[in-house]
Order: structure tokens, then sequence, then C-alpha cells
């Protein structure tokens, strides 16, 4: 019964002094607004390059880093029982291959795990693309392509030709977009390639992919596996990598220490493969929340200072509710819930604003006249969890601004207002 | 007749801007139905000898019982709920609050206290304004109001709980002769028809002469 006292005249407070309670209002709207918009741009962007990250980086990338042991030296073995030193300055590497021992092993070893979606084998090596007299830098993998599209989705990145030909074909190629304009070739063409040992192989363009990363679309080609083998002069089972796609790209971290630990070969995960992308995702995310509650916290100053006027102008009213015989939490509720009304409308219209103005972002068409970027719109994801987060917030900020001055009329002493 | 108040050595101390004894050794009973007026001069410690009554001040020595029961050293929020139930209140300028229409400023002790259901107490209100002769400014603005009128309307809402005692401070000291005379009438009636026990503060010697017994102060001490 009392609690509906004190709302009711919580309610006619506020509706006897609309504008100030608007003006209160907006102040949280705005702040809840910006932090919607804010947050959902920036986690857009985050996920925007996150994707395009991913398109070209397994989760997990197995392979044979040049590392050779040098802790061992012949001239060591040689002078073992004298009593000297044995110093060799710059020891060089004999003969290494980087391939991976025995990968037939490994990959029936990692079709075991259940945390696996795809496995893509490959043999990746430099070439340079002919283009008349001029030699073009750049680098092939040798693939599996159908395992291949499975870890990056290649089928939807074809501009021209598709993924199929390269298995209908003896001498087929998957160029990048970027590297097909510079060569000037188009499907159906002829492209000579020169590997580092000397070997040439022509090869005949069946497909035309971008990715949307430049340095990438501009360099690479996809063969068979059997091709670069060959153009190689190895064997059927020499690869060079092993990219892994997990169930969930969070655990690749944990998995590729795993993987390591089992099969001696150097194991990245996407996240350590591209620590500065994660980094300014990060930073991008503490932007995100200093600028949200810096906004926030002058829209809560805003309201301290609104309940503070009230108050002042209401000492009377206070003082008489009290010879009444409201309790001190009646008036501190009375005043609190003012605040809250202000809070939990402002954030309400501020989530909806926010959405409104996130929603028209989304369909902003991304001012961009290159082909790199494939990017239509700004980038705006859309999650319950962020509106959420900024109804807890508006009404936090709010409580926290209206609970010092409420409880400031809560213990005025009414007979010195009441006596004048 | 019961008693149903009653002080033993009230003293009462200011020490803002110095140190200075209010009242000294107060010690009086009242008796249920009595009609009284508190008077003294100015700084005679009438005003604040009310507010002790009241509960609302708490800070004195001595005891305070009202209708038996000791309110001196009570926590704040119990004496809220000892004044909801047991004192009503009048002062001298109106105060009542302005964004309520006259009806709801004498609902609210009611809807506090909660002993009734709304819609009772609505009508309960509306039979207290309307033995003021207020019922056809129960739906007005407080605001709107003129000042006979808005006492008129702060009498209904310090009966509206059924209090034991009604204590008023100045009622008419800020009204016309007219409004005045209206005021008193009401207490006189209230005490002699509805059996309230009305301890009135003022300074005019011709409504002090109209209570039953008249207490008087000067300097802080009660002339017997």
């Amino acid at each position: 019964m009392s609690l509906s006292v004190n709302l009711s005249i919580a309610r006619t407070h506020l509706l006897s002094r609309k504008k100030q309670s608007i003006v209160a209002m907006l102040g949280v709207t705005f702040g809840i607004a910006m932090f919607i918009l804010m947050i959902s741009f920036m986690k857009g962007v985050n996920q925007f390059l996150e994707d395009i990250m991913l398109s070209a980086t397994p989760d997990i990338h197995i392979y044979n880093d040049v590392k050779t042991d040098y802790s061992y030296s012949i001239a060591g073995d040689y002078f073992r029982d004298s009593n000297t030193w044995t110093i060799v300055r710059h020891p060089k590497p004999k003969q290494i291959n980087l391939n991976i021992k025995n990968p037939e092993a490994i990959l029936a070893d990692l079709k075991k795990d259940p945390l696996i979606t795809a496995i893509s084998p490959l043999l990746s090596t430099q070439v340079f693309y002919n283009y008349g007299p001029v030699q073009l830098n750049g680098y092939i993998d040798g693939v599996h392509i159908n395992e291949e599209d499975r870890l990056y989705s290649l089928k939807d990145k074809m501009i021209a030709g598709s993924t199929q030909n390269l298995l209908t074909s003896s001498d087929g190629i998957l160029i990048g977009s970027g590297l097909a304009s510079k060569l000037n070739v188009a499907l159906g063409d002829l492209v000579t390639l020169t590997t580092p040992i000397g070997t040439t192989m022509q090869f005949r363009v069946v497909g035309i992919f971008t990715i949307g990363i430049a340095t990438i679309d501009n360099v690479k080609s996809y063969v068979n596996l059997s091709n670069v083998q060959q153009l190689l002069g190895q064997n059927s089972n020499y690869i060079t990598d092993i990219n892994i796609k997990l169930k969930d790209n969070e655990k690749a971290t944990m998995e590729s220490g795993n993987y390591l630990k089992k099969y001696g070969y150097k194991s990245d995960d996407w996240q350590t493969a591209n620590s500065s992308v994660m980094a300014s995702n990060l930073i991008r995310d503490v932007l995100t929340y200093v600028v949200s509650i810096t906004l926030l916290v002058v829209a809560g100053f805003g309201i301290y200072n609104i309940m503070n006027m009230t108050i002042a102008s209401k000492m009377k009213d206070i003082a008489i509710l009290k010879a009444q015989g409201f309790a001190r939490k009646d008036i501190l509720q009375i005043f609190l819930t003012q605040s809250l009304i202000i809070g939990t409308m402002g954030a309400l219209t501020g989530l909806l604003l926010g959405f409104a103005l996130s929603y028209a972002l989304s369909r902003v068409p991304f001012p961009a006249n290159n082909s790199f970027v494939s990017l239509k719109y700004f980038p705006v994801i859309f999650r319950a969890s962020y509106y959420a987060f900024g109804i807890f917030f508006g009404v936090m900020t709010t409580l926290v601004a209206g609970f010092m001055p409420s409880l400031r009329a809560s213990r005025i002493d009414p007979v010195a207002i009441l006596r004048g | 007749m019961s008693e149903i108040l009653r002080t033993e050595n009230i003293n009462k101390f200011f020490y803002e801007p110095d140190p200075f004894q209010v009242l000294t050794n107060i010690t009086f009973r009242i008796q249920q139905g009595e009609f009284i007026a508190l008077v003294g001069k100015s700084g005679s410690g009438k005003s604040t000898l009310l507010y002790l009554l009241s509960t609302l001040d708490t800070d004195y020595e001595g005891k305070i019982f009202i209708e038996g029961h000791a309110v001196t050293g009570l926590s704040q929020d119990s004496l809220a709920k000892f004044r909801n139930d047991h004192i009503g209140f009048v002062f001298q300028f109106h105060f009542l609050l302005p964004e309520f229409s006259a009806l709801e400023n004498v609902m609210m002790p009611a809807l506090k206290l909660g002993k009734y259901k709304r819609n009772e107490i609505e009508e309960r209100a509306f039979e207290q304004l309307k033995q003021m002769q207020m019922q056809d400014h129960a739906r007005k603005l407080s605001s709107k109001l003129s000042g006979g009128q808005q006492q008129r309307v702060a009498i209904a809402r310090a009966l509206i709980n059924e209090p034991a005692i009604l204590m008023a401070d100045e009622p008419t000291g800020n009204l016309d002769s007219a409004n005045s005379e209206i005021v008193m009438e009401i207490f006189e009636d209230i005490c002699k028809i509805k059996g309230k026990t009305i301890i009135m503060v003022t300074h005019d010697n011709d409504f002090a002469k109209r209570a039953f017994r008249i207490l008087e102060l000067v300097d802080g001490k009660l002339m017997i």
C-alpha cells in the first residue's frame, strides 16, 4: 500500500515537470544509443576483419619450420678429449627438406579428432609467373581442392570458372583476381610458372578467385597437389603444410599446443598468426567502452543535477511528508523511483534509437572504389547481448546518480524546514 | 478522563550559534479531549515544545509519553509510523503538496497507513472535506486554492487517520480574521463533537482564551 503511494507521488513529481524529466531522460537516451551504435559497429568491424583474416588463415597451421640444431658439431667431436674450446662461427645448414615426414600417419590421426571439421594437406612453393619477359613473384599452393574449399569456402570466392574444373583437368590452375589482371589472362589462357629450382611448367586458367585481400589475390594460385610435387621433383607424399579447420575456432590455441607435442612440428593457431589484428580488435573494444562509459557518466551527472534541483525545490514537501508519517525509506523510495523511471525510460528509448541508428548505418554503402575490400555496406552486428548490456548500464548509471540526492532528501530534518 | 500525553522534565538546548537552553524542566499532563493553547512570547520556546511533542524533533532530555507509549528514544522510522497513526499536524503555512488535488492531499496519510482500501479512503477523505465545507473543491489542485481553503484541507488531512491528538502551530497565523474564525470554530467542533485532544500554539490571546486550558511559556519555563 505504502509502496503504491510512494510510486504515485514519484509519478506526479515527474509529470509535474515534464520538460526537466524529458531532458534528463534524453541524456540517458543518447548515452545508450551511442553505446549501442558504437558497439554494434565496432564489433561489426572486428567481425569483418576476423572473417577476412580467417578466409586466408587456417584455424591451425602445421608446418616444418626451418630450424637446425647447432649444439652438435663434428669439430667438437674431433677435439673432444683435448682440453680445448671448440667454436664454429656462422654454421650453415646442409640440405634440409621442409616437408612433413610421414604425412599419411599424421593425417589419419587428425581425422580421428572430433574437434576438426576439415583438414587440407598442401605443398606450397614460391614461383615466378612469366609475363612475356617479365617475371612476377608469387606462390602456388598444391592442394586437394575439395579439402581446401571446406576450409575457406573457395566456391563462394570464385568470380570466374569453378573449383571443380581443377579436378577434371591435369594442368588446371585457379588464379587470384589481381594476379590474373596483372598477367592479362582470362579463363582458358595459359600461364607459365618457373620454380626456384629452375623447373618450368604451363598451366591453363580454369578459375579466378577473389579472397578480398590484395596481398593474396595478387600473388596466389591453386593447382592440384600432384602438379606441384611434379614441379618440384618430389614424390607423392611430399607435403609442407597441413591446414586445419576446427568446429570452434576459440579452441585453436589449446589444440595447436597439443599438435606440437604430438607431432613435433610447429603449429600456429590463427590468433597467434594474426596477433596484430587481434590487438587492434582489443583496442577498438576498449575504445568503445571508454567512449560509452564517458557518455553515460555525463548523462549520470545530468540526472544527479536534476535530482538535486528537484529535491531543493521539494524541501517543504519532504518535510510535510515526514510530518505526516512518511519514513526515511519512503522518501528515499520516492526520489530513487523518479531517477529509476528516468533511467529506464531513457535506456529503452536509447535502445530503440541505437537500433535505428545502427540499422541506418548498416544500409549505408561502404565508400570503397576498389575491389580489394569486399564490403558493400558498413559492417554492423545486431546482437541481443549488447542491448541487454545497454539497458543494464543505463539503469545502473541512473541508480548511482540518483542515490546520493535521494539519500540527502531522506535525511532532511523536517523541523528546520517547517519552522522556516 | 484518561491521560493522553505526559512529559517529564524536558530540557532542550540549542548549540548554534551559542549554547542556549530553550526549555527548562517542562513537566505536564494532558487529558483526553482537552483543548490546550500553548502561548508565550516570541522566542519563549512554545513552537520548540510543540515540535518535541509531535516527535519530529528528537534532540532533547527528558521523557514524553503519548497514549501510554514512551516515544522518547524510538527510531526515526518507528516515530514516522507512530506520527502517521496517532498525531495530526496543522502548520502555520498550509503546507499542502501543490501537485496534488485537495482530495489526494487528504488521502495521502491514510494511503501511507494502509488500514483501508483505496476507495474507502477516498470516501472518508471526501467526508472529511465535506465537514470542512470543502467538498466542492475536492478535485482542484491544492495550489489553486486560497489560503483559508488550503488550511481547511490541511485540517481534513490531519484528521484522516483519526489521530488522538491534533497539534497545530499557529494555525491562524497566516489567515485573515474571517478565515481564522472559521478555523477556530472547526477546532472547537473537533474537540467537542469528536472528542479529539488539541494542542495549539498561538500568540493570539483572544483565540487562546477559547481553549480549555492555557499553558504559558516564559523564557522556556512553564508558568502555572
